[in-house]
């Protein structure tokens, strides 16, 4: 179980989940990037960037 | 066929992208870009291994430097750097689509803020100002009266960066309360959706709703002739419906995002965007 770096939720990883995958903590809803799966660990995601998007 | 999909970060559509791939048992890996270290001179053996490469960054300057080393080695890339080049630019998109004649709103150009003013103007209120790179609806200003546009104009000067300093500056067209983005993917208009939203900015990244549009043989045509000028490829279309003119194209996405458009359309277009490429490398391995 993965952990919220922001407000130390517990973080259950969907089991098709990938690296590199954004996704929302329940509690605080911080935007979070997964940083591993076998050893499931998230950070927060980075800021979007002025070159982002389609 | 071995693909390789370039990504910044996993979004929603590149979780249904390797979906479709699985689907096909077609052998893929995922490459994070910022992992990448490419010695230019010195081709990637691992990457060489791929029939071709797709790039879904979400920087697009990452996705765009990306395309052109592999392109340089050898490597088929969808979107080809070329396309992606003129579509990550609304100044060579603008130029591509009036060069091929396709309708699109008046823009000017300018680069100092006195002149930009007089070609604001020259245009009349109101008028969309908007970097020539950016993505997302970001940094869009419509200027209703000559107030806002000093304003603006100083904001660009004082604190933006050297893009910010090329005035790009577009008539704002009184489209109804939507706009129309239309998916490409190589030879046909697979689908359509209309952007509604009381905001003037109809992206879905603003908070627009998407609604099926069906795809008319005057849209598919537009859409077609569109992204022919752009290079071809898999593309999103963005139009607005005006009143006198009819459909005008106003920009045209290389990296397109659709995780809200496969509902409203019943279009599955991951599995035609997979399609496209596996014809494409097939096509091109043959040859």
């Amino acid at each position: 179980m993965a952990q919220c770096p922001e407000c130390a939720a517990d973080i259950t990883l969907e089991s098709n989940a990938m690296v590199g995958e954004i996704i929302y903590c329940p509690d605080c809803n911080a935007e979070l990037e997964i940083l591993n799966v076998e050893q499931p660990e998230v950070g927060l995601a980075p800021q979007v960037e002025e070159d982002w998007g389609e | 066929m071995r693909l390789a999909i370039v990504t910044s970060r996993i979004r929603v559509e590149e979780k249904l992208l390797i979906e479709a791939l699985r689907k096909r048992s077609i052998d893929f890996e995922i490459i994070d870009d910022g992992a990448l270290l490419l010695d230019l001179a010195r081709p990637d053996e691992r990457l060489r291994a791929f029939d071709a490469v797709f790039c879904r960054s979400v920087s697009q300057s990452r996705g765009l430097a990306v395309a052109h080393v592999l392109e340089s080695w050898g490597i088929p890339v969808f979107n080809s750097a070329a396309v992606t080049t003129t579509c990550n630019d609304k100044l060579l998109t603008t130029l591509a689509l009036l060069r091929a004649g396709v309708p699109t709103p008046r823009t000017m150009l300018a680069f100092e803020a006195e002149t930009a003013l007089q070609g604001i103007e020259t245009i009349g209120y109101p008028v969309v100002l908007k970097p020539v790179t950016g993505s997302w609806g970001r940094l869009l200003a419509r200027v209703n009266d000559r107030d806002a546009a000093e304003a603006v104009l100083e904001h660009q000067e004082t604190l933006g960066g050297y893009q910010h300093h090329i005035r790009y500056m577009q008539e704002h067209v009184a489209k109804p309360q939507r706009d129309i983005r239309a998916f490409v993917v190589g030879e046909r208009t697979i689908c359509a959706i209309y952007r509604n939203s009381e905001h003037w900015v109809t992206n879905t990244a603003r908070g627009a709703v998407t609604t099926n549009c069906p795809v008319t043989p005057e849209l598919d045509a537009l859409c077609m002739q569109a992204a022919q000028a752009v290079g071809g490829g898999i593309l999103a279309v963005d139009l607005f419906e005006d009143q006198e003119r009819g459909l005008l194209v106003n920009e045209i996405n290389a990296t397109m995002e659709f995780r809200n458009s496969i509902v409203p359309t019943g279009v599955n277009i991951p599995d035609e965007i997979i399609d496209y490429i596996f014809a494409r490398v097939r096509g091109e391995v043959l040859r």
